[in-house]
């Protein structure tokens, strides 16, 4: 049955989740916009201790939610938080048993611990497929080498807690797509070294880490899935399709993100407005509506129209539905939607909006990130286009 | 619980109005569009299947079922996609049953009610849009007086779906400032019914210009009777239902577009292979199914009797650009073809447009 009613446990997950954002988040949110790569630690060690509050539901639509509320308090804050991030992900959507067991155990123990996941390079973003880093086998174990870049979470999880890094790596060059692997390796590992922090738009709570690997050696079993490579069949390529199950999964959650950061924006406005008794007159036909009434209706439906694909895809998920299409579906709207929305703010605001006193700027460099992360605004496009036509990569590049 | 699933019954009865969309409506909608006339068979098939009957209770000789606009809205969803003149046809006796159903005096209801509930089509109408630029549901300059036991209503009415031939008009007009409505009946002295408009889209259901010259209406036909109407859920039963069929016709734009998009080549490739029309085709799907997730949720605050001003207004407003934007992303990636009347794009450009024009126009 269709239904958006939640019940009250859920309602009260969601308001605590709000709660938690005012009252920690929000307050020292500019303070690490302004003091790039200095650590919340305080915030840190009391998210780790709550962090089992309220959360029934961390992959549903509840915990969607609850991540929504967390990031209208600051998703730069929330993004620097401990727990398996993107890198638990693929453990959790491509691991054995055993590997979840060894791998995800410490996200129930005491001390707060990261995992992230190192995809990108400097001379490949979107095109994944085009990684250079590479993992050689050598009896027990594989041999990793190659530099990857913006890590989110990977300075602490390499350096900073005892967590661990994803890292996808090519185990045959000439396979393509098919010989792209996914490895754990363990923080503490020789030759694993974080190189530099990037210094970013927005986001800036958040650590963005270069990682090197050098002759970094894993346990042989440390890698996600097949070390198989199958190259006969050309549309069979299962370690990429490891990476896009992960993206199914992380993407409605980035999405989700990324409406937090919208709605503040959006509450700002609508709470400056009604302070100068603007009153936004819903039901009034078009052509009596002022220009402003039309600008924060047209923000209020994108951000809504964005936050139902979303809880959609979120929803999907969490019924075990393939939900690609829609996964990419939801990433490709909510990353423009909030773009666009926050930009509108820092328009509407005028001197409050583009005044570092105020949140709508810092809204909108923080908002930004999402049309680019977790797959571009194109990429997630070019991945709807496909779906939508049925056509191969070779048939629509 | 949240949830974007219909249920069994719902997923038959759209399966069921998607066949009728196909087979009765699809065969016939570009004649009917060109000469201006739905075929009776067609309506009669689509009357058939009980939409309006359903809600009404068995003592008014309905079948009783529960209404719902959640239903409602995935069966204007297809019936629109089938044809948006058909849809709008085979719906449009709501226009009066629905308003008397929820908010119409028992002495109104069992009058009005049982004809609905017949074999036969029961044509019925609502004028709701005035012929001037400013035109406002909530600030109508149609009036409404007292004058011992009538109501003397007065004013111009557009865009008033089947005029001609309706047995029943609910006409809305302003009474002390709040819009109300007077059920009139077929030949009420000094309702004139002009002539039939001719109108960019929406050519296959005949709209028509109607002067109410002061009409003298019994007090008891008024919507509701002392208590008046809830005039606000009218207005936001037909957004949800508006925007449902919007979704519907942006639906048939996207799908056709994206067929001939594969088949048709350039410089060696279908033109779908190109980011240029792939790009198109992506936010076309996003759209559609953002705009039916939202009306979907609209609707859901309707069932729940709540005030739904907000959601079914902000839903309208995305619906009536997001069909535009649609329609005309499938025009243009028909090219040249795509001003043909041969292919139906024009036709969907040309009747997605008028969504930003036809409040009250359907109901839900």
């Amino acid at each position: 049955m269709i239904d958006f009613e939640l019940s009250p446990e859920e309602e009260a997950s969601v308001k605590m989740a709000h709660k938690t954002a005012e009252e920690l988040l929000r307050p020292i949110g500019r303070y690490y916009d302004e003091h790039e790569h200095e650590s919340p630690q305080e915030l840190i060690d009391t998210m780790w201790e709550r962090r089992a509050e309220g959360n029934r539901d961390p992959l549903g639509v509840v915990g969607a939610l609850r991540i929504e509320e967390m990031c209208w308090g600051d998703a730069g804050l929330v993004l620097c938080l401990a727990g398996p991030g993107l890198g638990g992900a693929a453990v959790f959507t491509s691991g054995t048993q055993e590997q979840m067991g060894r791998f995800l155990k410490r996200f129930g123990e005491d001390k707060p611990v990261w995992a992230a996941m190192a995809m990108t390079e400097s001379g490949c973003g979107s095109d994944t497929s085009a990684i250079t880093t590479t993992a050689v086998r050598d009896g027990d174990e594989w041999v990793l080498n190659g530099e990857k870049i913006f890590v989110t979470a990977g300075k602490r999880a390499v350096e900073e807690s005892d967590g661990f890094v994803v890292v996808w790596a090519t185990v045959d060059k000439s396979a393509g797509r098919a010989g792209m692997k996914a490895f754990v390796v363990e923080a503490g590992t020789p030759g694993m070294s974080v190189e530099k922090l990037e210094k970013k738009l927005g986001i800036r709570a958040s650590d963005t880490a270069t990682i090197v690997f050098e002759d970094c050696r894993i346990p042989y079993e440390n890698i996600l899935g097949s070390p198989e490579v199958r190259k006969l069949d050309k549309t069979k390529t299962a370690g990429f399709q490891k990476a896009m199950a992960t993206f199914d999964a992380t993407r409605p959650i980035v999405a989700a993100q990324a409406i937090g950061v919208a709605r503040a924006a959006l509450d700002f406005v609508k709470e400056a407005l009604e302070k100068e008794g603007i009153e936004i007159r819903y039901g009034l036909p078009r052509q009596k509506l002022t220009a402003i009434e039309r600008d924060v209706m047209d923000m209020e439906a994108t951000y809504k129209a964005a936050k139902m694909l979303t809880m959609r895809a979120v929803w999907m998920m969490s019924q075990g539905q393939a939900n690609s299409l829609q996964a990419s579906m939801c990433k490709a709207k909510t990353g423009l939607a909030v773009t666009k929305i926050t930009q509108k703010a820092v328009e509407l605001m005028g001197p409050l909006g583009y005044s570092g006193k105020y949140i709508v700027e810092k809204c909108m460099r923080d908002a930004k990130i999402n049309d680019i992360f977790e797959g571009t605004g194109q990429i997630n496009m070019l991945v709807v286009a496909r779906r939508v036509l049925e056509f191969s990569r070779d048939q629509l590049k | 619980m949240i949830s974007f699933s219909p249920t069994e019954e719902q997923q038959m009865i759209v399966n069921m109005v998607k066949q009728v969309a196909t087979d009765e409506f699809r065969k016939v909608y570009r004649e009917a569009d060109e000469s201006g006339e739905i075929p009776a068979h067609v309506v009669d098939t689509a009357w058939e299947l009980g939409f309006i009957s359903t809600g009404i209770p068995e003592e008014h000789n309905g079948l009783g079922g529960e209404r719902s606009a959640i239903t409602g809205s995935l069966i204007a969803e297809e019936l629109a996609w089938g044809d948006l003149s058909m849809a709008m046809h085979t719906l449009c006796p709501a226009l009066v049953a629905y308003p008397i159903l929820e908010m119409g005096t028992p002495e109104q209801q069992s009058k009005y009610l049982p004809a609905f509930c017949g074999d036969k089509y029961k044509p019925a109408t609502a004028a709701l849009i005035e012929p001037r630029f400013n035109s406002d549901p909530c600030a109508l300059s149609a009036s409404a007086r007292l004058d011992g036991n009538d109501y003397i209503v007065s004013g111009e009415k557009c865009y008033v779906p089947l005029a001609a031939d309706a047995d029943l008009l609910l006409v809305y007009a302003a009474e002390n400032g709040s819009t109300q409505g007077f059920i009139l009946e077929k030949g009420a002295s000094g309702l004139e019914v002009g002539e039939r408009e001719k109108n960019m889209g929406l050519k296959a259901l005949p709209t028509y210009e109607v002067t109410l010259k002061d009409c003298r209406v019994p007090k008891t036909n008024r919507l509701g009777g002392k208590d008046g109407c809830d005039f606000n859920r009218i207005m936001n039963c037909s957004r949800v239902a508006l925007s449902a069929m919007a979704v519907g016709v942006a639906r048939a734009a996207f799908e056709y577009s994206r067929d001939y998009a594969k088949e048709r080549a350039a410089f060696g490739e279908p033109i779908a292979s190109r980011q240029a029309i792939a790009f198109m085709l992506a936010e076309m799907a996003i759209e559609v199914d953002a705009t039916r997730l939202m009306t979907w949720e609209a609707a859901w605050k309707l069932d729940r009797q709540e005030n739904a001003t907000k959601e079914a207004s902000l839903v309208k407003m995305y619906a009536d650009d997001m069909v535009v934007m649609v329609t005309d992303g499938g025009v243009q990636i028909l090219g040249g073809h795509g001003y043909i009347r041969e292919h139906p794009v024009e036709l969907w450009l040309r009747n997605g447009r008028g969504f930003a024009t036809f409040d009250g126009m359907a109901i839900i």
